[in-house]
């Protein structure tokens, strides 16, 4: 039997995706395109905060939906209603999007037209915390019937992200829902987080939150 | 969850690295993988052994030394490790501040060897 050998292989796993990631943001900034990565799991409200958000916004931007789905096409047929350009990307089984899957998405639209794309990714807490998309900002919603506990159960997920939507705050007084309690929990995981209170059902809140998303786009356009 | 993409590239860098040093068959892969994610250990194995089939690593052993989560207090630069079920719920023991930490360790995906023959 031939000796064994013991090869250094000192190689990051996800050094691919992560290096694509980078070169895709680098490409999106030259065009002037804000990729917005929104995650969360099923039911939270993704495709009702991306319905609101576009009426709020498609006065003055440019806007169009990558939706991230294993195997169905619901999610982009609502969007189009709204006149709002959408893509499906079936991940096929896939948990999560990486930049290729995310990148044929972009190759579907046009894209340095757009002014804003908002990839809804699969509904999930744990696999699209690991990948990056390439996206500029990385944001999820939970909803108030999930609980408050969740930044306890998902560290990584409300550690990476730039800002929180907590949706559904129509429902708080038919739960035990502690939203100070919430607020305290994501602060010590990701101090700099924004934390936005919505209800994609009444409307409340939503304005704060696309006063923001302006704020956001006009300063990546300056900067 | 994503176990089968993480795979996926462990194994293409594997037989890469098996056709740079010129080896018929690797016997073993040593992985890094912070505390953070949410791999299952067992899930990998049964991926790669699947996905290995008719290749040089067909066999080979996954084995996985996960790395601890490190945070750095950002007011007085304290490094503390800490559980995972912990991490919501920190203080830094020097100067007790509560909310503002960097994550140093503990999101890492690495291969950091591996044994063939």
């Amino acid at each position: 039997m031939d000796a064994i050998k013991l090869i250094e292989v000192k190689e990051d796993i996800l050094a691919d995706n992560d290096a694509a990631a980078r070169d895709l943001r680098k490409k999106l900034k030259v065009q002037k395109t804000l990729m917005i990565n929104l995650m969360a799991s099923p039911g939270a409200g993704k495709t009702s905060l991306l319905l609101q958000t576009t009426a709020a916004l498609k006065k003055d931007y440019r806007m169009a939906v990558i939706e991230a789905d294993i195997d169905s096409t619901v999610d982009a047929e609502k969007i189009a209603k709204t006149g709002i350009e959408s893509i499906q990307l079936r991940t096929g089984g896939f948990c999560h999007l990486d930049v290729a899957m995310v990148t044929k998405g972009l190759e579907a639209i046009d894209t340095p037209s757009m002014d804003l794309i908002f990839i809804e990714n699969v509904g999930n807490l744990v696999c699209p915390a690991e990948f990056d998309t390439g996206a500029e900002k990385d944001i999820m919603i939970l909803s108030v019937p999930e609980g408050d506990d969740k930044p306890l159960k998902y560290p990584l997920m409300f550690s990476k992200c730039h800002a929180l939507l907590v949706n559904k705050t129509d429902l708080i007084p038919f739960t035990d829902f502690n939203m100070a309690l919430l607020h305290e929990r994501v602060k010590k995981l990701n101090p700099g987080i924004r934390i936005f209170e919505v209800s994609c059902k009444t409307g409340e809140g939503i304005e704060a939150w696309t006063d923001w998303m302006k704020q956001v786009i006009d300063d990546f356009v300056k900067n | 969850m994503h176990e089968l993409a993480v795979t996926e590239k462990i194994l293409d860098i594997a037989i890469k690295h098996a056709k740079m040093n010129r080896v018929n068959k690797i016997r073993s892969i040593t992985l890094k993988i912070g505390e953070m994610s949410d791999i299952e250990n067992q899930w990998i194995q049964h991926y790669f052994d699947y996905l290995s089939k008719n290749t040089v690593a067909e066999g080979a052993v996954l084995k996985i030394e996960k790395t601890p989560i490190v945070l750095r207090c950002n007011q007085c630069r304290r490094e503390i490790e800490i559980a995972k079920d912990k991490l919501g719920d920190t203080a830094c023991p020097d100067c007790s501040s509560q909310k503002d930490f960097s994550i140093v360790s503990g999101r890492e995906y690495f291969i950091k060897e591996m044994e063939a023959e």
